[in-house]
């Protein structure tokens, strides 16, 4: 991982309906490499792997992101992006994203959890990247692909696993499952089973944000929201409502493109006009961004710069990260369209490694510093299993109670009495 | 209720019902005022009905009715039909104040506003245009653009914007510019407004209020005629309450706004200029019950919004045929107020559901599902069902009152449920 190198592609404003530099005049049906099968992103594949500097890419005029991109541009060897603290802060939350996906999908197949089940692996430095910079009142809005989302935001291991095994110590009590990872106390709004569906929720939390402050008056908060998001989404409509609301109205939010480049089984170029998403923020008056997603440092630095400028009350920012998921869709997806050299090649990017190799290169940490973190992960994990397997199930009770936050909305039955009133209710055999 | 009126077209009639006003000690409505007293849980919503209702129509028919529940003597000699009180001096006199029901609306809208600063609308021209039918005029100005938003016609979006708001803390009030409009938003009504709250396992609470006028109007053509309510009654989670006349529009508009539950207020786009004298005082109107028109003996008449007009001038008509109907404003739609629409039914024995939505899987539909299910027994006959065709409202304005149930038709249906 070369953190000298200035993988961001930045596009502003101005410069809407141009390419951000020379070289991404390539159109996308010529591919350098033959073998790669995602021809927007050709350039970065080849460039990635080389250690040169690639100044020529950026555009001329720079806002926000440029100050991040000089910075890194003029790194020395001696100033670090990160310390020994930050380092295996990352190390560690990368891990327990992967180590308790990997749990799921053992788990899945033992027959402890069911249904729909899309995990993560690969794609832990957009999560880590982004969310470890968060504070406790940051809102993080999230699709199905939310485990890791829940854990880097803070919600407990043995609270998304018990989620995961139904149990009624899960994180929505078992009743979300999945899909839909909730915690008030972190701020993670969920977890959506339908696409684009938690976009305008995420705008919604960065609204709120900003009536806190110009309207109640309460001129600290400066609560930031992450919307996360994948390649598909990228062509649904609530998504450009939401750019447009968001822009207008300067909202605390970063829009963040988890551009794994399949969704399911459709790539991203078969299904997309124009596969640069970065682009599509400028159309909207934001800046959009496209960074390295396989490299936490360099996800790291931008979102600094993309969340300060919410926190500033600049307005949103529109941040691609080109990334990949190593397993399939979900647990049922048998992943038989990808090509086996595109899996290659991005596992040879694993983020994990490539911080590794980081830390250990710049004398960050030991390699025992690093395996007492994988030990004290797979405990967490093994941990979280345990609790998990020994925790109850809900009992019927549970049925009727959090249907509605007040639950006179069941109405008033024949006796007269509110249906809420009736003690079967709460055995949750009441007829509602 | 010996008070006869001339009917203009398919217009509104008068109805009212009222309480003395000086007795202040206790609700002195006359249907739910024991149970209101009895019963702990709903011991905080205050009843007070208003003294009388006027009707604007185009032929500005003005009416006075007086009811007292079941105190039938003093019904017949206070149901004269009289002239407009428009007289300053009798109007000061009086309690309350008159408005039409989109300022009452407006009126609820704004105490509530005033009264909790997290309380902030959400929608299409509800700002500087002040709302396609007036409901949120002059609070832009009063409380500013952020608290009354004027968002970009992006209707799933703005309402998954009010879910997100209402998530975080605020009390948002998504107006639909046309009830139609939502299902745009269904996606977000559905999945988040109605689910939300379960799937995280009672973490979030969702106070918000998703309101619009729909119905069949004038010619509006059919996808501004729509009543949505049928689409909506299946998604869990969520309350749904109708609106038709001033004193509850407010009441309802207050309360649902004060709901922890999401609620879809459904107004109609005919009767937004309805006429009435409201209470003064803060007043709210419970979510859950349904309210007694017209007390009676002979059928039960379950109805809503405005097909509450065509039922009460189909009353009028029954009356002077000798016919006793009670009226029944069924006000919230989901849930159903099974206790005064039970209690009814055991009375009367016959019920006839007169409504708006389309046949199939309409509201009145499952009304039908529920009485049958709870009160089988207390049935006389079959239970009738009066709606609208199941037929894209056509923009002939022949056709479209052929498609919408009319006077006439109602008053056949008791004549022959009564047989």
């Amino acid at each position: 991982m070369n953190s000298a190198s200035c993988a961001a592609k930045i596009s502003t404003q101005p410069f809407s309906l141009n390419p951000t530099s020379p070289a991404s005049h390539d159109r996308p049906l010529v591919s350098p490499k033959p073998a790669s099968l995602f021809l927007g992103s050709t350039r970065k594949l080849r460039l990635s792997s080389s250690s040169k500097l690639n100044l020529h890419r950026r555009s001329g005029t720079v806002v926000a992101v440029s100050d991040v991109v000089k910075q890194k541009k003029s790194k020395s060897t001696h100033s670090l992006l990160i310390t020994k603290e930050e380092g295996l802060e990352l190390y560690e939350d990368m891990i327990l994203g992967r180590a308790f996906e990997d749990m799921c999908a053992q788990m899945y197949y033992r027959g402890k959890m069911f249904g729909f089940v899309h995990l993560y692996n690969g794609q832990e430095a957009v999560s880590t990247g982004f969310i470890k910079l968060l504070k406790q009142q940051d809102s993080v809005v999230s699709t199905y692909r939310d485990h890791v989302h829940a854990l880097s935001k803070g919600v407990p291991a043995r609270a998304v696993m018990s989620e995961l095994f139904g149990k009624t110590t899960g994180c929505c009590r078992g009743q979300g499952g999945s899909m839909h990872m909730f915690s008030r106390e972190h701020n993670l709004l969920g977890g959506f089973a339908f696409i684009g569906e938690g976009i305008p929720v995420a705008t919604g939390a960065a609204f709120t944000s900003k009536y806190k402050r110009e309207v109640l008056k309460e001129a600290d908060c400066d609560h930031v929201t992450l919307a996360f998001f994948g390649d598909g989404t990228c062509n649904n409509g609530q998504f450009f409502e939401c750019l447009n609301m968001a822009a207008l109205w300067k909202l605390p939010i970063v829009f963040v493109v988890e551009n794994n480049l399949w969704a399911i089984g459709m790539s991203h170029l078969r299904a997309t006009s124009d596969p640069q998403i970065y682009k599509k923020g400028p159309a909207f008056g934001m800046p959009g961004i496209h960074v390295d997603g396989m490299d936490v440092l360099k996800v790291r630095e931008v979102a600094k710069e993309a969340i300060g400028r919410a926190r500033r009350g600049e307005g949103p920012t529109l941040v691609e990260c080109e990334t990949y998921r190593f397993r399939g869709h979900s647990l049922a997806d048998p992943d038989e369209l990808r090509d086996p050299a595109e899996k290659a090649h991005y596992a040879a990017r694993d983020p994990i490694t490539a911080l590794k190799k980081y830390l250990i290169e710049n004398s960050l940490a030991s390699e025992a510093d690093l395996k007492a973190i994988d030990k004290k992960i797979d405990e967490v994990v093994e941990d979280a299993v345990e609790f998990a397997d020994e925790s109850p199930v809900p009992s019927q009770s549970q049925l009727l109670e959090n249907v509605f936050a007040d639950p006179k909305g069941f109405g008033i039955g024949p006796d007269g009495r509110y249906r809420c009133e009736d003690p079967k209710f709460t055995e949750g055999t009441a007829h509602v | 209720m010996a008070a006869t009126f001339h009917g203009v077209g398919a217009t509104v009639a008068a109805l009212s019902s009222s309480s003395s006003s000086s007795s202040s000690s206790s609700p002195s409505n006359s249907f739910g005022s024991k149970i209101l007293l009895s019963s702990p849980s709903r011991s905080f919503s205050v009843r007070k009905r208003a003294s009388f209702t006027m009707v604007r129509s185009e032929g500005s028919m003005n009416f006075d009715l007086n009811f007292k529940g079941r105190r039938a003597q003093q019904l017949i000699a206070n149901a004269v039909a009289t002239k407009a009180d428009s007289s300053p001096a009798s109007s000061s006199s009086k309690p309350g104040h008159e408005l039409l029901l989109f300022e009452a609306l407006r009126e609820g809208l704004e105490e509530e506003m005033e009264r909790d600063p997290r309380v902030c609308v959400m929608g299409e021209d509800v700002g500087h245009y002040g709302g396609s039918y007036k409901v949120t005029k002059g609070l832009a100005t009063k409380f500013g653009d952020l608290r009354v938003l004027d968002t970009p016609i992006a209707e799933n979006s703005f309402t998954g914007m009010g879910i997100g708001a209402a998530m975080t803390g605020l009390r948002p009030v998504v107006e639909g510019m046309n009830m139609g409009f939502l299902l745009l938003a269904f996606n977000q009504i559905s999945n988040n407004c109605g689910m939300l709250h379960y799937t995280s396992g009672g973490q979030f609470t969702i106070p918000i209020v998703i309101r619009g006028p729909g119905g069949v109007g004038r010619q509006l053509g059919a996808e501004h005629s729509q009543r949505l309510e049928s689409y909506f009654q299946s998604i869990p989670g969520i309350q749904m309450v109708a609106c038709s006349t001033p004193y509850n529009a407010k009441g309802l508009m207050k309360a649902a706004i004060r709901s922890e539950n999401p609620v879809i207020l459904f107004e109609h786009v005919l009767l937004y200029n309805l006429k009435e004298r409201i209470p003064d005082e803060d007043y709210i109107c419970n979510l859950e019950e349904a309210e007694m028109v017209r007390p009676g003996e002979h059928v039960t008449i379950l109805t809503y919004s405005r097909m509450r007009y065509h039922v009460m001038q189909a009353a009028k008509t029954l009356v002077n045929k000798g016919y006793d109907p009670e009226v029944i404003d069924i006000r919230s739609l989901k849930p159903f107020d099974l206790y005064t629409i039970g209690n009814s039914v055991k009375k009367t024995h016959r019920v006839l559901i007169v409504e708006e939505c389309m046949r199939t899987g309409g509201i009145g539909a499952s009304l039908i599902a529920a009485i049958t299910e709870n009160f089988n027994d207390y049935l006389d006959a079959p239970i009738m069902c009066l709606s609208s065709q199941d037929v894209p409202t056509p923009y002939a304005g022949t056709l479209e009152e052929w498609t919408v149930v009319q006077p006439a038709q109602i008053v056949a249906a008791v004549e022959q449920l009564c047989q």
